[in-house]
């Protein structure tokens, strides 16, 4: 990266007379100072919410709508009090508890049938490979909700209803073809050759799968997780069709319980509970940003 | 590297003693046919193989994905309320829904004006925020990462609580506009603007299409700028002449994920208008009224047909996109 920017730099100088150099590198300092102060105002507007979020949850609910503004006038950690109970009986710990179970069968479901699908994509010549290659990108722009009723009822004539299996069984499937995706563009990157080493060395299918290509696709498969275990934390509708019993509610629908049984009288508790909801992905976000959005960026660019 | 050389090392144990490869004294003719059933055997080997590693995700395409979308095409011409059994009603549904339903055609006109609006606006946001970011590396970085945060969360419930309580009437937004003399009140429950609420919750998770412009614009050659200055190019048009079709691919990529991921709107709405889709049905995306329709009145021939009528809007799109796209999209390496 530094490199492009010394290219720049030198052509840059290059293009310019010797004269008004110093004109120039003063205007470029001008532009810079402006360009921190855009992209700051940017940022402050963008990252408002969640700020407001963070402050707002030590309000009293009877500030709420009454104090616009970001400081609290007497702030409290009432709020935390309140929700930390949990709701209907139900101690908050179990909604989290609930998210982290079903989050963390995500992953290792995503992990597990994603890898074999894009090394079987990426490198196995069989036939048909192509047709359902496009099959797999096409299930990609295909709208849920064509196969969300139809799914529905096969869990429920199994009678798998209110049990976490509808939100996990697909995951060990890979319905999501994002993963698969990000996988396959992960592992054509990688040189045939060590394939081919290995196969004259003896090798086969799955030891070329376990001992090379599950090695190097390391950092795509740290990106899946993080995004398998955001999408399944964030997941909103699956729960909200599969699950019935307050006890087994993952975080977003219990959420839901709280927003219902407070919005009248107690947002301080909403807010606090929704911020505790989100915790998670924001400490993933900060530490793990740099997969994340890198993640993101090879998603949309061959090669 | 030959095929049949693959097969005879791939797997020794399962070769077994035939060793098709170990036949030095054999005739021209043996020898042809020695190579062509190795050649079979190792299509052979690689089929089981590429069937093997693909068995979870076939499974889950035939019995999640194909399966549920032929069954529901079939309910899709029934009324079937889950407990009676399925009854064939031919085209009846999808009549009623374009002929009965005023429910349904404001609920697909405020989707249409949701994706048509949301994501240009987006995209737009998106790539001109991408080119300031571009503009300098050197602490872009942190910038980078902030803007693409509410890609992440945007979806979730927590975002919508706040949003709801960010628009509504003394909340943060409807107090700051007052400032400047513009007093709307709240916007959740105002007919004109809880629509506009959303595209903005739309348009503020910019992000992750960003992050993919971003990647593209650092993989147009500087030289092109360069000779585009020489030519004596301004910045208006080194963006149309270079950029734009350099990046034209990118664009095609985001439009087409961004328009499908904005027709499935789904949590954020059910979460702001309490589930109801309300005020006066404007929150009543395609998503929530399919829901309602389906799980809550138990509907499920008429969600079926709803599902299908955007499964074929959505196609509809993409052929358009896709086929467009050879007009407007330049493949690097490719001459105009």
């Amino acid at each position: 990266m530094s490199t492009i920017e010394v290219d720049q730099a030198e052509a840059f100088q290059v293009q310019t007379q010797p004269a008004p150099r110093r004109r120039t590198i003063k205007r470029k300092t001008v532009n810079t100072i402006i360009w921190f102060v855009v992209l700051a105002s940017i940022t402050a507007v963008i990252l408002y919410p969640l700020l407001w979020l963070v402050v707002s949850s030590f309000k009293p609910s009877s500030e709420f709508g009454q104090n616009p503004g970001l400081i609290p006038d007497n702030p409290t950690i009432n709020n935390y009090i309140k929700v930390v109970e949990g709701i209907g009986g139900i101690p908050l710990w179990r909604f989290f508890a609930n998210s982290l179970l079903i989050a963390l069968s995500a992953v290792v479901g995503i992990l597990i049938s994603a890898s074999l699908a894009a090394y079987a994509f990426a490198r196995v010549k069989f036939k048909g490979v192509g047709i359902l290659f496009a099959c797999m990108i096409g299930t990609m722009l295909l709208p849920i909700h064509v196969i969300i009723i139809p799914q529905y009822i096969m869990f429920q004539k199994l009678e798998l209803i209110d049990t976490y299996v509808p939100l996990i069984l697909p995951k060990f499937l890979a319905t999501e073809a994002f993963f698969v995706f990000l996988m396959v563009q992960f592992i054509r990157n990688i040189p045939r050759e060590l394939d081919e080493a290995a196969r004259i060395d003896g090798a086969g299918h799955l030891r070329i799968f376990f001992s090379i290509i599950v090695p190097l696709i390391k950092p795509a498969m740290i990106t899946s997780a993080i995004f398998a275990f955001i999408w399944s934390w964030n997941d909103f509708l699956g729960p909200l069709l599969y699950l019935n019993s307050p006890e087994k509610y993952p975080l977003p629908i219990a959420l839901r319980l709280y927003n219902d049984a407070s919005s009248t009288s107690d947002y301080g508790a909403t807010v606090a509970v929704s911020l505790l909801a989100l915790l998670p992905i924001l400490i993933f976000f900060v530490v793990f940003q740099r997969f994340l959005v890198d993640g993101v960026a090879t998603q949309g660019l061959k090669g | 590297m030959t095929i049949e050389n693959t097969a005879a090392v791939t797997q020794p144990t399962t070769a077994g003693p035939a060793g098709d490869g170990s036949a030095p004294a054999v005739s021209p003719r043996i020898r042809r046919a020695s190579v062509s059933t190795g050649r079979q055997r190792a299509n052979r080997r690689e089929n089981v193989a590429g069937y093997g590693f693909l068995l979870p995700w076939l499974i889950g395409f035939l019995g999640l994905t194909l399966g549920p979308m032929i069954y529901s095409l079939y309910l899709s011409f029934t009324k079937y309320n889950l407990f009676a059994a399925p009854k064939f009603v031919g085209f009846d549904n999808y009549i009623r829904m374009f002929t009965e339903d005023p429910q349904y055609m404001q609920s697909v006109q405020i989707t249409l004006v949701y994706v048509l609006v949301g994501t240009p606006v987006k995209l737009a946001a998106a790539l001109g925020i991408a080119m300031l970011l571009n503009y300098r590396n050197k602490g872009s970085g942190f910038f980078r990462s902030s803007f693409y945060a509410p890609s992440l969360i945007g979806a979730s419930v927590s975002v919508a609580i706040v949003w709801r309580a960010m628009f509504s009437g003394g909340g943060p937004v409807d107090t700051s506009l007052s400032f400047f003399g513009i007093n709307l009140g709240g916007w959740v429950g105002n007919v004109a603007l809880v629509l506009p609420m959303m595209i903005l919750l739309a348009v503020w998770q910019f992000g992750a299409p960003m992050v993919i412009f971003l990647a593209g614009l650092k993989q147009v050659p500087q030289e092109l700028y360069e000779a585009a200055e020489v030519d004596g190019a301004g910045p208006f048009r080194k963006f149309r002449s270079v950029t734009l079709p350099m990046l034209s691919s990118v664009i095609f990529f985001n439009l087409l994920l961004e328009t499908i991921h904005a027709f499935q709107v789904f949590a954020s709405a059910y979460i702001i208008s309490n589930g109801s889709g309300g005020p006066a049905g404007m929150t009543n995306f395609y998503t929530v009224y399919l829901y309602k329709r389906g799980f809550a009145d138990g509907q499920m021939g008429y969600a079926a047909a709803m599902a299908w009528v955007l499964v074929i809007v959505v196609a509809i799109i993409a052929f358009i996109l896709f086929r467009t796209s050879n007009r407007w999209v330049h493949y690097a390496g490719e001459s105009k």
